[in-house]
């Protein structure tokens, strides 16, 4: 029981971290119409340049969130202004291997710039609090902390959608398109703000990663694919099933340890969104955004 | 206010349409009518913006609006509706009017972040107009309601309020009344009488029902094999044997004839 419930801890937290990046591929594949397959590398640089910014100022290691999520909206944007935006009218295809092409780019550019190794936010080891209840339960303040912040994004990407016109703008374009273009509805800025919060919370779970376990230049990519079911099992297109996709598969991966090796754990992600293609492929969630 | 002037499209060895010019007075209600297959949607489709004429010009208020695209016509006052309505169908009602008027600092990255107030007030505004689109309309019940679950008459009525919304100077609407049943028809018609007279809107109607054209459009242009053959009051029309000839003529008797 107290394992249990010890995986469960960690499944939330894993889930709360996957739910970032599964917002931000959900809202953009419902914009643009295209898999954004570059997000995970979004999310190590957005986990980077939080670093970059603490050790240039030397700040405690939770600055590393507001300045990576601040720089990785502008970067995000900055490279649709120079990639996406010019090859917005081809094929979808087309869109998702440039994707493709531009994770690559980054990636590249993180280990020139930081290199290969290892690195952290914080030196030394953080000491769990220790809880009486149920044989004594192991809880990080950090894994707090992940957990209370990435709900209050969630709550500010919630009001963002449903009280401001731009993401009501927003909706509407993924909802219908040609009425959306017809009425009016200027599609270049609902982009560039889809950029905005799609690189700020994807930097988000970054640095999130990061503070749970350490920075290196594949740690975005190999979280890609657990993100990408996120999406897909919350119903991709739909931010709101993103955050249900990504509790489900981020508890899910950490509770699989339990019968089978934690080094499966990204198979249990796919299998997780093999299955739900092929028996529910529109995703758990109708009409919800 | 809307000039078509020697207008003609072909599709491959199809004469769509064929050098056809009429205008759409400022205030009037213009119809539209002919048999199916006549040219009808396709000179819509042109007016909007949708496909570019072969030859041709169309002029909104004097300016020159051949070939521009319809969300550019949208800011120059030129609205259209679908003969199957469009909606976003999982925003309310409410929703699908707000996100209507464009070039509002809401939308704009940096007011949004840093001037509060102004967006507060321009939405409270936003939402006033809302109100009173709703109550116009009579829709007010269904407010709330997410717009997919509307009845296509109930749409047609919110593609109408969509037009409300901006400052159109016309409206182009495509067969108002199709899959619509008779009370809400009469609703619809009553909405487009009021817009006419009380707020000085101008419109070009497509439609089949003939009680509709006859009750709203004066006057009523009528389209056959791509051409225009007829113009008037549809009082006169009746009596004109090449539009009995073409609706009888081009098979399609049924709901026009009389």
């Amino acid at each position: 029981m107290n394992e249990i419930v010890q995986l469960l801890i960690y499944g939330v937290v894993l889930g709360s971290i996957l739910t970032m990046g599964a917002i931000g591929v959900s809202m953009i594949f419902g914009i643009l119409r295209f898999a954004h397959f570059a997000h995970g590398d979004f999310m190590t640089l957005g986990a980077y340049i939080g670093l970059a910014f603490i050790s240039a100022f030397g700040l405690s290691p939770w600055w590393a969130l507001p300045s990576g999520m601040i720089g990785m909206a502008a970067v995000a944007v900055l490279i649709d202004k120079v990639l996406y935006q010019r090859i917005r009218r081809t094929q979808p295809v087309i869109l998702l291997i440039s994707s493709f092409g531009m994770a690559l780019v980054i990636r590249a550019a993180v280990q020139l710039i930081w290199g290969s190794d290892n690195q952290s936010y914080a030196k030394g080891i953080q000491f769990p609090w220790r809880l009486d209840i149920l044989g004594g339960l192991r809880i990080k303040p950090d894994h707090v902390w992940i957990v209370l912040i990435a709900f209050a994004l969630v709550v500010a990407v919630h009001l963002f959608l449903t009280r401001t016109k731009m993401g009501k703008a927003m909706r509407a374009m993924s909802d219908n398109m040609d009425l959306a273009l017809i009425t009016g509805i200027p599609a270049e800025r609902v982009i560039t703000w889809t950029w905005v919060i799609g690189g700020g919370l994807a930097a988000a779970a970054g640095v999130f990663l990061g503070i749970d376990t350490r920075l290196y230049p594949v740690m975005g990519w190999t979280a890609l694919l657990p993100v990408f079911a996120a999406a897909i099992l919350g119903g991709i297109g739909r931010p709101y099933g993103a955050i249900a996709g990504g509790m489900v598969i981020g508890i899910a991966m950490e509770m699989s340890t339990l019968v089978i090796p934690a080094a499966y754990k990204p198979a249990v992600a796919f299998a997780i969104m093999v299955v739900m293609l092929v028996v529910r492929p529109q995703g758990l969630f109708k009409g919800t955004l | 206010m809307i000039t078509i002037d020697n207008v003609s499209k072909a599709f491959g060895g199809l004469k769509a349409v064929q050098n056809v010019s009429f205008e759409v007075e400022r205030g009037s209600i213009t119809g539209l009518i002919g048999p199916n297959g006549a040219g009808k949607s396709t000179l819509f489709n042109i007016v909007a913006g949708l496909i570019p004429p072969d030859s041709g010009r169309i002029t909104l208020e004097g300016t020159d609006i051949t070939g521009i695209p319809p969300h550019r016509l949208f800011h120059m006052g030129l609205v259209r509706t679908f003969q199957i309505p469009h909606e976003f169908s999982r925003m309310t009602v409410r929703e699908n009017l707000m996100v209507v008027p464009a070039g509002q600092s809401g939308e704009n990255l940096f007011n949004a972040w840093f001037r509060w107030a102004r967006v507060r007030r321009e939405d409270s505004r936003v939402l006033e107009q809302v109100e009173e689109v709703l109550d116009f309309l009579e829709i007010g019940h269904v407010a709330d309601e997410l717009a997919g679950n509307l009845s296509g008459g109930q749409k047609k009525l919110l593609d109408l309020g969509r037009a409300m919304m901006t400052d159109a100077k016309a409206v182009l609407l495509d067969e108002p009344g199709a899959g619509v049943n008779r009370t809400l028809l009469g609703r619809i018609s009553a909405a487009i009488q009021r817009l006419n007279t009380e707020r000085g809107y101008t419109f070009c109607v497509i439609e089949h029902d003939m009680d509709l054209i006859s009750t709203l459009c004066e006057p009523v242009h009528v389209m056959a094999n791509g051409e225009l053959i007829a113009s008037g009051p549809m009082a006169e029309l009746r009596q004109n044997e090449q539009v009995r000839e073409a609706y009888l003529g081009g098979g399609v008797s049924g709901r026009a004839g009389e």
